[in-house]
């Protein structure tokens, strides 16, 4: 079943258009990873999907119903913000319980999902606490568990891992995915940050200047981009775009290779000098500067000897290239 | 702050200029409270030294306890401030609310339109808001002195809470409307507590000029069962003899309710909940 349809959906600040012509569908269960360079108007989608800001045209269906007109507390969503956003008056407990006693729950049935959740996201010792007395982890969890109560039709996710540190970061990513596992729940997800949008999603959506770029699953987005933005956006090291290269290039346009189908191969097409090699233990990357002046990344996997200032050679094979013409639409 | 990163000079000249300033500040009130405590004489022949067993009088309070009604003054300038501290606190935080958190056709023209407020003095207008009172039936009243210091604060509250508010957190209003709190609950629950510190800014900016205003008690309010305290007090004063012990034990006890709200006021400037409700 559709858990969400956008038709149409415009959103413009005065003259500002922010949103265009935005059309997508989010089947039940799925976990859909908006992405998009910042002022993408990613945030903003998010925000007209929740009801916190009106569509300027088009219409937002969630669970079969047109929400248009909805307040959001009326919308079957729950949302966890960037900054937590948690009520600093009330205690952990509290803080889960306010949505559902807005909603003139039972105080049984409050408790019993009150403790679910605590129980889920392992804060029993905290469930008195006030946030001020939570590190930045547990209070990310306080702001999930508040999402879980409510048992929404969709979760919404608000770039929710920026504020944490990076091995927080990486755990927490899991502990969501998990959590999206358990509840089979539908989650729209916002981030500006590729690696969590492979990592995550079930369907990516790219953005760009308020209009969707490409939809599709991680892998097809990896290995079949539209264009020389999603190719050039998903993956990292990013991919190189060659224009000057003696290689076959599309007239104005550029070829893009991926860091790791480049390898250092003596007489190979590509020659240029090793401006900096970054050793990562479980690969290398090499910064090389071509004879055409361009930059390039090459990704080796494990560990490489090469120093700076070295000559190298390189080549690739064509049918791991991609070709986009002038307009950056992809032809190969 | 780390004491062996400062110059110890430095740490000693700034304490040396604060205990001066401290001193000069505080230096008038010390010399209208002793001296309410002497004779006539003392006060004249004296005026810096301390009360002895000599001096020592309270002719002054006995004065101004016995004549006229200094309890009700006490209670009327009580009444003006309290109440126009909450009407300007309540009306300009809501303005401020509202400029801040909403989008609508002219919100930076009425946002302007409020501000100018600070920069003309609401005194101009005295003749037609007497004028207005006369119509209203409301001269002699608690409430025509309460409507104008309202009315008088209001733009610099509008002006300080609006800059406060829009840095309260977007993201924790929005979470209280996907919650189903109404926006009376968000501004009430949500948004005041965290801009406390600075209600209690415009809150004891307000109060000081309210509680020593002499000018719209004497022209709005000056009948008896409704004069304030500082008009109260210029009974001891007259064309040709002034009772100074009246009037300085008069001004003594005037400092003393200021300082109580005063007090409660900067409590509430120190004490911040607002760490720990976003990042």
């Amino acid at each position: 079943m559709t858990a969400l349809a956008l038709t149409n959906i415009c959103k413009s600040f005065g003259p500002v258009e922010v949103l265009k012509d935005i059309n997508l569908t989010v089947e039940e269960g799925e976990f859909v990873v908006f992405v998009g360079p910042s002022g993408c108007g990613k945030s903003t989608l998010l925000r007209v999907i929740a009801g916190l800001e009106d569509a300027t045209s088009g219409t937002v269906e969630i669970g079969g119903a047109q929400v248009n007109s909805v307040p959001p507390a009326k919308r079957g969503i729950a949302m966890v913000f960037q900054s937590y956003a948690l009520y600093p008056h009330l205690s952990v407990r509290d803080n889960m319980a306010l949505g559902l006693k807005q909603e003139n729950q039972p105080k049984s049935v409050i408790e019993a999902r009150v403790n679910k959740a605590v129980q889920m996201l392992d804060l029993g010792a905290y469930v008195d606490r006030r946030p001020s007395d939570l590190s930045g982890g547990q209070r990310q969890r306080v702001a999930i568990g508040r999402t879980i109560v409510r048992e929404p039709k969709l979760f919404l996710f608000d770039e929710p891992l920026s504020n944490l540190d990076a091995a927080l970061r990486m755990n927490t990513r899991v502990e969501i995915a998990e959590l999206q596992r358990t509840l089979s729940a539908t989650m729209i997800y916002v981030t500006h940050d590729q690696t969590e949008a492979m990592t995550l999603a079930d369907k990516i959506v790219v953005l760009r200047d308020g209009r969707i770029e490409q939809v599709g699953s991680p892998m097809e987005l990896y290995n079949n981009p539209v264009n020389q933005f999603v190719a050039g956006f998903l993956g990292s090291p990013a991919m190189n775009f060659l224009s000057k290269a003696p290689v076959s290039i599309p007239e104005n346009g550029v070829i893009g290779i991926r860091p790791e189908y480049l390898r250092p191969v003596s007489g190979g097409r590509i020659k240029g000098r090793v401006t900096h090699v970054e050793r990562l233990g479980g690969d290398t990357n090499l910064l090389v500067k071509t004879a055409q002046d361009e930059a390039l990344t090459v990704r080796i996997f494990g560990q490489d000897d090469t120093r700076v200032g070295e000559a190298i050679e390189l080549d690739f094979d064509d049918a791991k290239a991609f070709a986009f013409d002038h307009e950056q639409r992809r032809v190969i | 702050m780390s004491i062996a990163r400062q110059n110890r000079l430095n740490t000693y000249a700034a304490h040396g200029v604060l205990i001066l300033y401290t001193l000069i500040a505080l230096f008038p009130v010390f010399v209208i409270i002793i001296n309410s405590f002497k004779t006539r004489r003392a006060i004249f022949r004296e005026p810096l030294a301390m009360p002895n067993s000599e001096t020592f009088s309270l002719i002054g309070y006995e004065t101004v306890l016995n004549q006229g009604d200094f309890f009700l003054y006490f209670q009327n300038s009580m009444i003006v401030t309290v109440a126009s501290l909450f009407f300007i606190l309540l009306f300009g935080a809501m303005a401020a609310f509202a400029l801040a958190e909403y989008r609508f056709k002219g919100n930076l023209m009425m946002g302007l339109y409020l501000a100018l407020g600070i920069m003309i003095p609401i005194r101009i207008g005295t003749v037609a808001i007497l004028e207005l009172m006369v119509q209203t039936g409301l001269v002699n009243t608690l409430w025509a002195l309460i409507l104008v210091y309202t009315a008088q604060g209001l733009p610099l509250a509008v002006f300080i809470l609006s800059e406060f508010m829009r840095q309260v957190s977007d993201d924790l209003k929005n979470a209280g409307r996907i919650d189903g709190l109404s926006e009376y609950r968000i501004f009430f629950r949500l948004v005041l507590p965290l801009v406390r510190p600075a209600m209690a800014t415009v809150a004891v900016f307000n109060m000081i000029p309210i509680w020593n205003d002499l000018w719209f008690p004497l022209i709005l309010a000056p009948a008896e069962e409704v004069k304030t305290l500082t008009l109260g007090s210029q009974v001891f004063i007259g064309q040709f003899v002034t009772d100074w012990n009246a009037v300085l034990s008069a001004l003594s006890l005037a400092i003393l309710p200021v300082m109580a709200l005063y007090v409660i006021f900067s409590r509430q400037l120190i004490r911040g909940i607002t760490s720990g409700a976003v990042k």
